[in-house]
């Protein structure tokens, strides 16, 4: 991409990841991140007073940092993107006020993109240009949904979502249950490896009329209840639980869905890309699953690398220079913080 | 010198700018508004006072007490802009401003310069929801120079109003607790909210005279939450 191409900053706050990135088109210049995640583990769960105070100390020395990994100058940003929602109201409002304080001191266009859409964006940085459409699916601790895409910048449709626990949510839970301390994601993943799925947990929404009425929707509550009530008859009958066994067959219960799902929609909407994003990407076993079906299907699998699945500054800037290059309009400056900003709305 | 200042630690988004000795001041109330307004508002001020954001010096932001979401958004949107203008950025107490406010006869008739009056203490008390009120109590005196100026008695702190001291309640009370607790605090006087061009001049002030002016919110409460730990001791 040529240095005429558009500088953005990203911010992102919308959950416990202070993230700052700059990108200048397609090419990442910076991606730096002050994480709370140490602090909310105490309480075994992500706070979001704890997450909010977190992100007002690490805002500036964030930017700065970025800034300096970029080596660029906030005067030569081009443009300000900021995740507007949805995600914890008071922590958008940390990210939103600073991303309008440099807009308005630096004269720069500011874009409050969606977080949803965001992770979607982020791809181009590390794969190139977005296949159109594109079919995204990304499972976190705060959201699991299939989402069609065919144009990032202004046209994201809902295919399905969880309609309980996010699957990141129930890793936590099961984690919880296993005696693993928060967040639960990789240590499940690790733990499985030496397991087996010997264990037959449901696959929830799956079968006979949930099929029609819930096709691409997801839901964990009911695995992750399972697992629990497996684990207590286990303890109360004074038998050793065989963690990683246990582990294993979670893990697989939520990727067999995931993927199953995610295939199922390509091939009914006729679209040859996946992106999977989210935090749960990282999970070891839906990569590999997510490869071995998408190779069955004739479907190209994308997966960013883990540093850009999971919330950072850089897919905000990602989806900002997107805006830019597109030439769509900018925000206002008095755009809100909206913790329930639907999926669909790309831009606020 | 320009100082921009900027308070959203009440339901008002109040700001400011002061060059020492003129002060112009924007406000608006929207308790649930800080995000959407603030730089809106802060823009507007500049704009019409034909100021450019380079053109500024300083920046002050009130640190508090305040509902938290709120009071972060102008310490943050301070704290940005400092960073982005390569200005510095200083705090003051929310509560300080509004007992300056209280206390001061020209800040109230919008006159250059500070004349505190020399007699009796003022409370200063704000809504902290949940039932309790941010407070402090202030008293015109000499300060260390000999100089006559605004000495804070109390740090700020966080109560129900019916568990302060009646004597306390009885004092001229500053603020929006009097709104709220009209039975409690039977004498308001003056200012319900901070205001943005007073906070700019006390900075101003601040920085002539070398003050110390860190810019740390005034939380006053812990988050919300019990620790695994806590949970675990049966609360
Ligand atoms: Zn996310």
């Amino acid at each position: 991409m040529s240095s005429d191409a558009p500088l953005v900053l990203g911010i992102e706050t919308s959950c416990d990841e202070t993230g700052v990135g700059i990108v200048r088109g397609e090419t990442l210049l910076a991606d730096e991140i002050a994480s709370s995640v140490d602090e909310h583990a105490r309480f075994g769960g992500v706070v979001p007073e704890v997450a909010s105070r977190a992100h007002l100390e690490a805002m500036v020395p964030t930017i700065e940092r970025a800034c300096r990994t970029a080596g660029v100058g906030l005067r030569d940003l081009d443009a300000v993107a900021v995740t507007s929602g949805p995600g914890l109201a008071g922590a958008l409002m940390v990210g939103v006020a600073s991303a309008k304080a440099l807009a308005l001191s630096l004269g720069v266009p500011l874009y409050g993109v969606n977080h949803l859409a965001s992770h979607v964006a982020v791809d181009i940085v590390e794969h190139g240009p977005l296949p159109e459409p594109t079919l995204a699916l990304l499972v976190s601790g705060g959201h699991s949904s299939l989402l069609l895409v065919p144009d990032v910048t202004h046209d994201v449709r809902s295919l399905g979502s969880t309609i309980d626990d996010a699957a990141g949510e129930a890793f936590d839970k099961v984690a919880r249950v296993l005696g693993m301390p928060f967040p639960g994601g990789p240590h499940i993943d690790r733990a499985a490896r030496s397991g087996e799925v010997a264990l037959d947990f449901p696959r929830g929404l799956t079968t006979g009329r949930d099929m029609q009425r819930y096709r691409f929707d997801f839901s964990f509550s009911g695995l992750k209840t399972a697992v629990s009530r497996w684990v207590a008859a286990r303890e109360a009958s004074g038998e050793p639980v065989p963690v990683a066994d246990v582990a294993a067959s979670f893990q697989e219960a939520v990727v067999d869905v995931l993927t199953r799902k995610a295939v199922l929609a390509c091939r009914e909407h006729g679209v040859g890309h996946l992106q999977i994003g989210g935090g749960v990407a990282a999970n070891s076993r839906l990569r590999a699953m997510a490869a071995e079906r998408c190779a069955a299907a004739g479907v190209e699998l994308r997966v960013p690398r883990p540093g850009l699945c999971t919330d950072n500054g850089a897919m905000v800037a990602a989806l900002g220079a997107q805006m830019v290059l597109r030439g769509r309009t900018a925000s206002d400056l008095s755009l809100p913080a909206d913790s329930s900003l639907p999926v669909t709305v790309v831009q606020s | 010198m320009l100082i921009l200042g900027i308070d959203t630690a009440t339901s008002a988004i109040a700001v400011g700018l002061s060059d020492g000795e003129r002060t112009a001041s924007a406000l608006r109330i929207d308790p649930k508004g800080h995000a959407e307004h603030l730089a809106p508002l802060v823009g507007d001020l500049l704009a019409g006072e034909g100021v450019s954001p380079g053109e500024l010096t300083a920046i002050v932001v009130g640190t508090g007490p305040g509902p938290f979401t709120g009071l972060r958004v102008g310490m943050v949107t301070g704290l940005t802009m400092g960073h982005a203008l390569g200005v510095p950025v200083h705090g003051i107490c929310s509560l300080d401003v509004l007992a300056h406010q209280a206390l001061c006869d020209e800040c109230e008739s919008g006159r250059p310069g500070h004349r505190l009056r020399t007699h009796g203490d003022v409370l200063v008390a704000t809504d902290a929801r949940r039932k309790e009120v941010y407070w402090a109590r202030y008293r015109v005196g000499a300060a260390p120079d000999g100089r006559q100026a605004l000495l804070p008695l109390t740090q700020p702190a966080v109560d129900r109003p019916a568990e302060l001291p009646a004597d306390l309640r009885e004092l001229p009370t500053a603020g929006r607790g009097p709104v709220l607790y009209p039975d409690l605090f039977p004498h308001p006087v003056g200012p319900l909210d901070v205001d943005g061009g007073v906070l700019a001049r006390l900075g101003a002030l601040g920085l002539r005279d070398g003050r110390d002016m860190p810019v740390e919110p005034l939380y006053l409460r812990r988050p919300d939450a019990l620790t695994t730990a806590e949970r675990g001791a049966g609360r």
